[in-house]
């Protein structure tokens, strides 16, 4: 029955890869734990910082600019949901660990995007960086994400800044990927009349492959921006706190409220962070048609209404 | 005569990872353009083209689908690289030209219009039309002011601060124009500019372009696989087939003197009426002796068939043809209709 042979080959031995991980990892902690600290560094800083902002601003700003800024870049009828939104999430009494979550989720954006666009940019110009790129986003993306906080843990330690790292690692994918498509998806005829009229490689980039790959890259943020808040609730078994910690202590006690608010404050934040950057990632045709209408427009036509006015009075005065 | 202001010499043109061993066995061992294909994968664009431009001519080079057009005119601006052979613009070697070299005389000296017009469409007209300008680094304000004359140039004046897709077709190509001649190129190279038009239109264009290259006089490679805008347009045409060069003529030298069938059966229902001469099909005089027989109705040897006919429905009998007050030749009934025939 047992035995190592033709037909039982698995018995005859095995390879030990989860030991020479294990391994690996403890030589990696115990000579590069310094570096892994510097690298921490920014993600610190920039979390701080914002996390401080969002905690001290009174909430009633917070709606404020959330609503000015969903009426300008979409319609006053999801402002008004928008805000209906957020007065539920303060009053069900969740609005700090939504202002955490919240700061969390925008630095694993903002460092996103920092690595990802220029990566997006520099696999178009590589097509050998993009094939060694591609197989590594997929890992990224598949791969558990219980597996490698054990990794992370070991290397930056557990709190929000591990938690912001994680996030990064299993979100950033989307912004490469649709970065460089956007960019590939311009057509080669206008590539060509860029060249044709002397652009350098930079112009052409800012000039005509960048602007027209902007919605296409803006549905990538929003890509990352809802996988970061899927990651929100796995992060919190690394000590991140904020709605995904109340939704494991939830879970913990057997407590069906506290896990229902945490994650109602999740469900929320979704709704809000993906209206924002879809209307964002709408293509324009013109730069300044964005402020044409809405409160920007509103304001503007109460200018130009208080200035004639004045010109008139004075006209008047002269008389 | 005036210096050639471009000058292509022996280019030839293969697209495939084997260009260069495909061009030395067609060299050396005279391989068609199908074996090509077959045995190295490669595709012959363009195949030993020469030709030169003078200053201030329009070049029209005219050929089917596939036959190289688009390709053999990309080289004059480098956009492709040739195989083998040279091209000299302005006096310069474009292939020995720095990156940076090669992008001012994009930007400054060489105007290009595309089959498929190619304007960006995230910017607005005026800024299509300034395009090469900023990339070069003019200021906004002298940019504008450029943008708005060229574009007044091509009829198009109201339209700067809309975009390309709220215009239509003929527009697009106009803008197309204007963009081209902002730099105030000494040459623009033009890919099928009126092809995706309908007739109306682009006998328009045609007639439009056709007075503003006699304002600007800039020296023009002009594409397009219609022999009647050819002839139209063009001081000199080349016939192009499967990548080569199958005759280059006037007009008129194409239309009554085809190098072979192929020639011969595009120029079949062209008109002749507008552009044969009265040289062309007079009986030339030998001696001054016949002199004595003209009667009074003359045509310029330059004047075209259409004029004579005009001449001949109101005399009977011969008429004279006169060079420099001499008379040179001889048109009778017959040889009049011999002409228009061809
Ligand atoms: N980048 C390329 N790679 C490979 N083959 C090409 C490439 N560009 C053109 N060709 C080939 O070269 C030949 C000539 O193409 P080209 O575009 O110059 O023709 P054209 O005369 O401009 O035709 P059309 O009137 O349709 O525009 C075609 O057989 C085409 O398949
Ligand atoms: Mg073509």
């Amino acid at each position: 029955m047992n035995g190592c042979g033709l037909l039982n080959p698995f018995d005859c031995g095995k390879l030990p890869l989860a030991s020479w991980v294990s391994e690996g990892l403890g030589w990696m902690v115990e000579n590069y734990r310094p570096f892994f600290q510097t690298v921490k560094a920014p993600f610190d800083t920039v979390l701080q910082s914002l996390t401080n902002f969002m905690t001290t601003v009174p909430p009633t700003l917070v709606i404020l600019v959330v609503m000015l800024l969903t009426w300008q870049l979409a319609s006053w009828r999801l402002a008004a949901a928008l805000v209906a939104i957020l007065l539920f999430v303060g009053f069900i009494g969740v609005w700090p660990e939504t202002m955490t979550t919240l700061s969390i989720v925008l630095t694993a954006l903002i460092f996103s995007v920092a690595i990802g666009i220029p990566l997006g940019i520099l696999s178009t110009r590589s097509e050998l960086l993009y094939a060694i790129l591609r197989p590594i986003l997929d890992g990224m993306q598949t791969i558990p994400a219980f597996v490698y906080l054990v990794p992370v843990v070991m290397l930056f330690g557990i709190g929000n800044v591990p938690g912001v790292i994680v996030t990064v690692i299993f979100a950033v994918a989307p912004v490469i990927r649709l970065t460089y498509l956007g960019i590939r998806q311009v057509s080669e005829e206008v590539n060509e009349a860029m060249r044709a009229f002397g652009a350098t490689d930079r112009q052409l980039l800012w000039k005509a492959q960048l602007p027209l790959a902007l919605p296409t890259i803006m549905a990538g943020v929003n890509q990352t921006l809802m996988m970061s808040l899927s990651m929100v609730v796995i992060a919190s078994m690394i000590a991140v706190g904020g709605l995904g910690q109340m939704v494991l202590r939830g879970i913990g006690r057997l407590d069906v409220g506290l896990a229902s608010i945490g994650g109602l404050g999740i469900v929320a934040l979704a709704i809000i962070l993906d209206r924002i950057t879809q209307a964002l990632a709408q293509p324009r045709k013109r730069p300044g048609e964005i402020w044409e209408h809405g409160p920007a427009a509103a304001l503007q036509h109460a200018i130009r209404l208080f200035r004639p006015s004045r010109v008139n009075a004075r006209r008047l005065d002269r008389r | 005569m005036t210096n050639p202001v471009v000058q292509c010499s022996g280019i030839w043109k293969i697209f495939g990872n084997k260009a260069k061993q495909a061009l030395h066995a067609i060299r050396e061992q005279g391989l068609s353009k199908s074996d090509v294909l077959k045995q190295y994968g490669a595709v012959t664009a363009v195949a030993d083209v020469s030709f030169s431009v003078r200053e201030g001519e329009i070049f029209c080079i005219m050929g089917l689908s596939g036959s190289g057009k688009s390709t053999l005119i990309r080289h004059i601006n480098r956009l492709v690289e040739p195989t083998d052979g040279e091209i000299i613009v302005a006096g310069r070697n474009v292939g020995a030209l720095s990156n940076s070299q090669l992008r001012a005389l994009r930007s400054t000296s060489v105007g290009m219009v595309f089959q498929n017009m190619a304007l960006l469409p995230h910017r607005s007209v005026q800024d299509n039309v300034a395009l090469s300008l900023e990339l070069r680094g003019v200021g906004k304000a002298q940019r504008m002011d450029t943008a708005k004359e060229k574009l007044k140039l091509v009829g198009l004046e109201e339209w700067g601060t809309r975009f390309p897709d709220e215009l239509s077709g003929g527009m697009k190509q106009r803008v197309g124009l204007a963009r081209a001649m902002a730099a105030d190129p000494e040459i623009l190279l033009m890919d099928e500019p009126f092809s995706a038009l309908d007739p109306l239109i682009r006998r328009q264009l045609q007639q439009q372009f056709l007075e503003l290259s006699k304002v600007v006089r800039k020296t023009t490679v002009f594409i397009t696989h219609d022999l009647d805008e050819a002839i139209r347009l063009g001081t000199h045409i080349a016939i192009m087939k499967d990548g080569r060069f199958v005759q280059v003529g006037t007009p008129e030298e194409i239309v009554t003197e085809p190098a072979d069938e192929y020639v011969a059966d595009f120029v079949k229902g062209i008109s002749r009426l507008e552009l044969v001469t009265a040289r062309k099909i007079m009986r030339p005089i030998a001696d001054c002796s016949t002199m004595a027989h003209h009667n009074g109705a003359t045509v310029a040897a330059t004047d075209k068939i259409g004029a004579v006919i005009e001449l001949a429905t109101h005399h009977s009998g011969d008429i004279t043809v006169m060079d420099d007050n001499r008379p040179v030749g001889m048109i009778s009934r017959r040889d009049l209709l011999l002409g228009i025939r061809g």
